[in-house]
């Protein structure tokens, strides 16, 4: 495969990966979903500042890597949080707040 | 009693978990087909205030085309069983069996309830020291937490062992990455050094960015033995990450990855193609509800030792909940 073919390869996939989401996308909405989901199921209503944060923390660190899980027991909130403050190396400060955001 | 409240309800978030990923895929290459059904199980058990015992397994099955019907074989190994000891809020001190943090790709994305593509990039093994996994001590924390940035790093020292279940090179490395929350972009570097055998060093740097929306992403690795190189780069849309679940073509995840690998000599196996190779993988992933992911791709590769088509499908469900029952 030469120069010529990688540049179409490249070219074809990148706007395969642009398009097709605009071509689907009919109603954006600011916040991922998926976080919402995680939220109601393991939360119940918290301040708008705290979720905020609490999202922004999830998707910097969690979701950058894979889909939110619909929904978990909240029991196990404090272990995930445990796991990923390794995996993600998540400060002190993001441990508390998505655990916060888990559990307020 | 406000303390004493918030600690135990601390401890009761804290039962020890069970998550993982079961699955069904198929790879498809000249003509032949080859079933795989896999369980990755991954449990979580913390102890006290500071300690978390994790693992995870790998049991795969295969069925590859023979010349009288199907053979099969299986594989099952422990991926890591590692102990984190939360020792400061800089400091978590790893120690067992653990995922090697050379690159992005070995602790992040080989999941298969995570990935979006079921094999892993050509040039993965680079810097992995043969089987992706050290058997010793690692260092990891967040060094700098700031709005604007941040800088994690991770440091190891594996021994050797032969070791059915607990495979490892004497090795060591590190890899340090900077995180910039506002722009959503991280940049980082890993460097690895065989210290068995032939000793030889790895070099390595990732390169990751998303829109602000989350709705696109890329992400990318570039790693150079003294024996090979290579690079990935892997773009793909979430159009979930807009609001866009409800609607059915939605849920599509459009991916595509481009991938080469460079040899400059054959004096040494290190796991990658023994000639250049080059290889576009086009993907479709689609969201069902209920933590269900369907993979689908194609992928087109080019070398001196022949071209070749790869069809590759798979359903994943993803699963998470307590070890055991309980009330919070």
């Amino acid at each position: 495969m030469n120069l010529k073919s990688v540049a179409c390869c490249l070219a074809l996939g990148s706007a395969m990966a642009i398009i097709a989401p605009r071509l689907a996308a009919k109603n954006p909405a600011p916040q991922d979903p998926a976080a919402q989901r995680v939220t109601r199921q393991t939360a119940p209503p918290q301040s708008q500042d705290g979720e905020e944060e609490g999202q922004r923390v999830f998707e910097q660190n969690c979701a950058r890597c894979h889909n939110a899980p619909e929904g978990f027991s909240p029991r196990i909130t404090g272990t995930i949080v445990r796991h990923m403050r390794v995996r993600a190396s998540l400060s002190r400060h993001d441990e508390e707040v998505l655990l916060h955001y888990f559990n307020p | 009693m406000l303390v004493f409240g918030s600690a135990l309800m601390s401890f009761a978030q804290e039962a020890p978990l069970v998550s993982g990923g079961v699955g069904f895929v198929t790879s498809t290459t000249g003509g032949s087909t080859t079933y795989i059904p896999v369980a990755e199980p991954l449990a979580a058990v913390p102890l006290g205030q500071h300690l978390l015992v994790e693992s995870r397994a790998s049991l795969l099955e295969f069925f590859t085309p023979g010349s009288r019907g199907y053979n099969h074989s299986h594989f099952i190994a422990l991926t890591y069983l590692q102990g984190d000891i939360l020792a400061s809020p800089h400091l978590t001190i790893v120690g067992g069996s653990y995922l090697l943090p050379f690159g992005t790709y070995n602790e992040r994305l080989t999941p298969i309830w995570i990935g979006n593509y079921q094999d892993e990039p050509l040039m993965e093994p680079l810097g992995l020291m043969s089987g992706g996994a050290g058997l010793g001590g690692q260092l990891r924390g967040s060094l700098v937490s700031h709005p604007r940035y941040a800088i994690d790093y991770a440091a190891w020292f594996s021994a050797r062992s032969s070791n059915s279940q607990f495979q490892a090179n004497r090795s060591s490395g590190f890899r340090g990455s900077l995180y910039f929350p506002e722009q959503r972009l991280e940049v980082g570097a890993s460097y690895g050094r065989r210290l068995e055998g032939t000793h030889e060093n790895f070099a390595g740097a990732h390169l990751w960015w998303e829109t602000k929306d989350a709705g696109l992403r890329f992400r990318s690795e570039v790693a150079r033995g003294q024996h090979a190189y290579g690079y990935w780069l892997e773009v793909d849309s979430r159009p979930f990450a807009r609001g866009n679940l409800e609607s059915l073509a939605g849920r599509f995840e459009p991916v595509f990855r481009m991938q080469q690998t460079f040899r400059i000599d054959n004096l040494a196996s290190d796991g990658l193609p023994s000639v250049n190779t080059q290889r576009a993988d086009f993907g479709f992933d689609y969201d069902l509800p209920h933590n269900t992911r369907i993979l689908t791709s194609y992928s087109r590769q080019f070398s001196a030792a022949g071209n070749s088509n790869i069809w590759e499908t798979g359903i994943v469900y993803r699963f998470l909940f307590p070890a055991w029952k309980g009330r919070l």
